[in-house]
């Protein structure tokens, strides 16, 4: 039986806490008396009959009927899926998604449908190489379709094969790729790896058009969206991204949603001791991590990353739902929270922060200062629900290398965006307002976009609208271990030790602050009481 | 030479004596049994009477042939040497394996104590039980039983001890129901071993399939273990029946889904369900998923026992299948390229 989440209060005989350093670890004292630190709840036992428990999801849909009866000969069916932005890190083979496209492939096929096209929902995110594709679906999917052109990914800068499917009452355009758009059924596998994803989220953004999802994603929808994991009269993203559900559901092609969860089994051995309570660490786990920290203080970043990389998660499912959208996603929530949500009683005045090597925007890439940035105060911070943890105007401290290092394939318009953007204004708003449309409509960066495998030119711009309300909402932010001069371009302060930030905290906090640690990995919600 | 000579004198005194001791104790015992054997039967062997004939003793050989031994630790430890060192350069070498569909079994390996399976290949060449014991992946590849043809592989005792001991092979009689190596099978099961069983029963005799028996299904019915369809692609090209001499090849191994026998499910309709399924998994390896889906829904996946008439077409066919193959040409499709206008 997994434990609950729990929360530790720190006194003198607490252990160093694990805090993850980009491609390292280290272990920090947290002051007693006044510290806790967030514990995840344990990993849940995984589906026993993963293939199984699809098989009933697309016979026993939500609100629909099943899917084999909606399908027919001389139909167009599009299959469209989450891309590798998630689960991270990736998980073992096979992927989910693999698993759910041959089931619904199988359905079609018994049903006689030839008229299959997969997609990609990318949205804006950069296309995947081909062994991430193949990891994503399998070889088998992969093989099938990819050479007859029936797999590809989506294209939000093709306006030939994009659709414009209505306008909201606030003006907001609804513009998905064209296909799904004239398709008979659209069925959407998704991972619902955090609550903010899934429901109308993933056809609205994974297959829309900049035009499209510039409606939600602007420092003001951000600014204003208190609670992107938790309640969603909350967030205004989420209302943006439902009134153009409604718009979808009126409007557009019939959709097959398929929604799964995972459970937080998230690394495998020999990393075990990321997921453990420190105190219950083995001699093995501790040898582990003097042997893996020492190690790769002498390794060379690249090829740290690459091991890092490397890990293939033993995450596994937790529950599969198809049918309606928003019947599917209410469901769905109710898994994700089973798994995430825990209670934590009051704010802190410092928030503080572990930021690993990989956020949903460099899978097999380099977690650039403006992802540092994005993980901490778009992912990490807004992981709660009712109020965030830190109090308004408290402070948030992170931990990690921060270096000044960019994958040009993948993000090609971040580093323009960190040398001319960054060093003009760090204000979301501002940004938007000068720069926004230069980098979104810039040649060079659709091209890449298109036909490489570069995030489109806009995306630096979203990464960093992400954390808008964390900006707003935190008196100061800080680096502990980042580079200095990247760390002040971000518009942060940089701290050598966890004490020095403390220190340089004081002058916001006072001298006896209460501090919270959430302890990543694993993902948690914090309602906050 | 002066040492040597009286040295050599010596021992050839020595030898003399001891011959002469050997002489001595011969002729004391031959003494000594005379009288018993003057005594006759019952206290010698009876003799036989003209015109019996004698029961030949119970044979060890065929499908008696012990191979307890060869599933014990010792024997597993050389078997484990020599599947990982020599079986596996030379099936490199000569077979050069293609494996997927291993992700079908992830399901099985993710439970602590993985359970037992059946794997049921197609066969066309002795190549198949090396290739497949080295693709087969852990836990399963060190618990392997092969079953193989008693008349064939355990007719002598050297080659029965030799088949054993590199392939944990385990004898089965093609040619008649034995209860016993049901019932030794179903014992090996239950111990946790894992199996091969060809349900074709032996090799192509011409490069194309043949009817699967029912062995495979009625184990897997009696003892609800899984039953992994495998196709085999390949092997008939580098080494099938009737060939002089291996012939380098590429091979391609297409594990399956695990099947299971559904709630009274009989044993003849599992075993046709367990031929559909090679034989899709087959049409997976020539064409590709979908397409084998597709066909697999309509029911119309090329059959593995190939078209129905006879002759050179027939062969005419198998040639065209090859190509098709991994061993052969795999085919191409057309390219397409985005329009990027």
């Amino acid at each position: 039986m997994p434990r609950p989440g729990f929360v530790l209060e720190v006194d003198r005989s607490t252990p160093s806490i694990l805090f993850w350093r980009g491609e390292n670890f280290s272990l920090e004292k947290l002051p007693a008396g006044r510290s806790r630190v967030i514990y995840p709840p344990e990993p849940l036992e995984a589906l026993s009959d993963i293939d199984g428990a699809i098989r009933h999801a697309l016979a026993n849909p939500i609100d629909q009927d099943p899917l084999a009866t909606q399908l027919f000969p001389g139909m167009k069916l599009t299959i469209a899926f989450d891309d590798v932005s998630l689960p991270l890190p990736k998980m073992r083979r096979p992927d989910v998604r693999q698993r759910v496209i041959e089931a619904v492939l199988d359905t079609a096929a018994q049903a006689g449908v030839d008229d299959v096209h997969i997609i990609a929902a990318l949205g804006l995110h950069r296309r995947m190489h081909e062994y991430e594709l193949r990891h994503a679906l399998g070889d088998r999917i992969y093989d099938a379709f990819h050479d007859r052109g029936m797999l590809y990914q989506h294209d939000g800068e093709d306006h030939d094969n994009l659709s414009v499917i209505g306008t909201t009452d606030e003006g907001e355009v609804l513009e998905i790729n064209k296909r799904a758009a004239d398709s008979d059924l659209i069925v959407y596998v998704n991972i619902n790896s955090v609550s903010m994803d899934g429901g109308w989220k993933s056809i609205t953004t994974g297959l829309a058009s900049y035009r499209s999802l510039s409606h939600h994603h602007n420092p003001e929808t951000l600014e204003n969206t208190k609670s992107l994991m938790g309640h969603r009269h909350q967030s205004a993203l989420h209302t943006s991204v439902w009134r153009l559900g409604k718009v979808l559901r009126d409007n557009g092609p019939k959709i097959f949603q398929i929604e799964t969860t995972l459970n937080t089994d998230m690394f495998p051995s020999p990393f075990e001791f990321i997921n453990k309570r420190e105190w219950e660490w083995t001699a093995k786990d501790r040898a582990t991590f003097v042997g893996t920290t020492k190690s790769l203080n002498h390794t060379p970043i690249k090829l740290a990353r690459k091991i890092f990389h490397g890990i293939e998660g033993p995450h596994q499912m937790t529950s599969v739902q198809a049918g309606e959208t928003e019947a599917v996603h209410k469901i769905t929530l109710e898994h994700v929270h089973r798994q995430q949500l825990m209670e934590v009683q009051g704010q802190t005045d410092i928030l503080t922060m572990g930021i690993p090597f990989v956020s949903p925007y460099n899978p097999d890439g380099v977690m650039n200062p403006v992802l540092v940035m994005c993980m901490g105060l778009g992912y990490l911070f807004n992981m709660y629900r009712n109020k965030p943890l830190v109090r308004e105007g408290g402070v948030v401290i992170m931990t990690h290398p921060c270096y000044r290092d960019f994958n040009p394939v993948h993000h090609p318009s971040y580093i323009d965006f960190f040398e001319q953007v960054l060093t003009d204004t760090t204000n979301p708003a501002e940004m938007s307002r000068k720069w926004e449309k230069q980098y979104a409509e810039d040649e060079w960066y659709r091209h890449l976009y298109r036909t490489g495998n570069a995030y489109h030119g806009v995306h630096p711009f979203y990464a960093w609208y992400w954390g808008a309300h964390g900006l707003q909402h935190a008196g100061k932010v800080i680096i502990v271990g980042g580079d200095p001069p990247t760390v002040r371009r971000l518009g942060f302060t940089p701290a050598t030790t966890m004490d020095d930030a403390f220190e340089i905290a004081s002058d916001v906090v006072g001298r006896s602050p209460t501090i919270t640690h959430l302890h990543v990995p694993a993902l948690l919600i914090a309602d906050v009481q | 030479m002066k040492r040597s000579a009286p040295t050599r004198l010596h021992s050839l005194g020595q030898l003399r004596r001891v011959v002469k001791v050997g002489d001595a104790t011969g002729t004391a015992v031959r003494a000594a049994l005379r009288p018993i054997r003057a005594l006759g039967f019952p206290y010698r062997k009876p003799m036989v009477p003209k015109g019996v004939v004698v029961a030949a003793d119970p044979s060890k050989l065929g499908a008696n042939f012990e191979t307890g031994w060869a599933r014990s630790s010792a024997a597993k430890a050389a078997r484990s040497v020599i599947t990982n060192g020599p079986m596996r350069i030379f099936v490199k070498a000569v077979a050069s394996p293609r494996v997927v569909g291993l992700d079908r079994l992830a399901d099985l390996q993710r439970h602590d104590e993985t359970p037992p399976v059946i794997f049921a290949p197609n066969h066309h060449s002795h190549v198949d039980t090396p290739l497949i014991i080295t693709v087969v992946p852990e836990p399963w590849r060190s618990t392997l039983v092969v079953a193989a043809a008693a008349d064939y592989f355990f007719d002598t005792r050297v080659k029965g001890a030799l088949a054993a001991l590199t392939l944990n092979a385990f004898p089965i009689d093609r040619e008649v129901t034995s209860r016993k190596s049901s019932d030794e099978l179903r014992r090996l099961i239950d111990d946790g071993w894992s199996l091969v069983i060809y349900p074709e029963g032996g090799r192509s005799p011409d490069g194309w399939g043949q009817e699967f028996k029912g062995g495979a299904a009625y184990l897997a019915n009696r003892t609800g273990v899984a039953v992994v369809p495998v196709f085999i692609d390949g092997t008939g090209s580098i080494y099938g029946k009737g060939m002089k001499r291996l012939k380098r090849g590429t091979t391609k191994v297409v594990f399956g889904s695990p099947l299971v026998p559904l709630e009274g499910e009989s044993t003849r309709r599992f075993n046709a369900r367990i031929e559909a399924a090679v034989a899709a998994l087959g049409d997976e390896a020539l064409t590709d998923f979908w397409t084998a889906r597709q066909r697999a829904a309509r029911g119309s996946n090329p059959k593995l026992t190939g078209p129905e008439y006879n002759g050179w077409r027939r062969q005419w066919a198998l040639a065209e299948q090859r190509k098709l193959g991994r061993a052969g040409v795999r085919r191409r499709q057309q390219r397409q390229w985005p329009d990027l206008g």
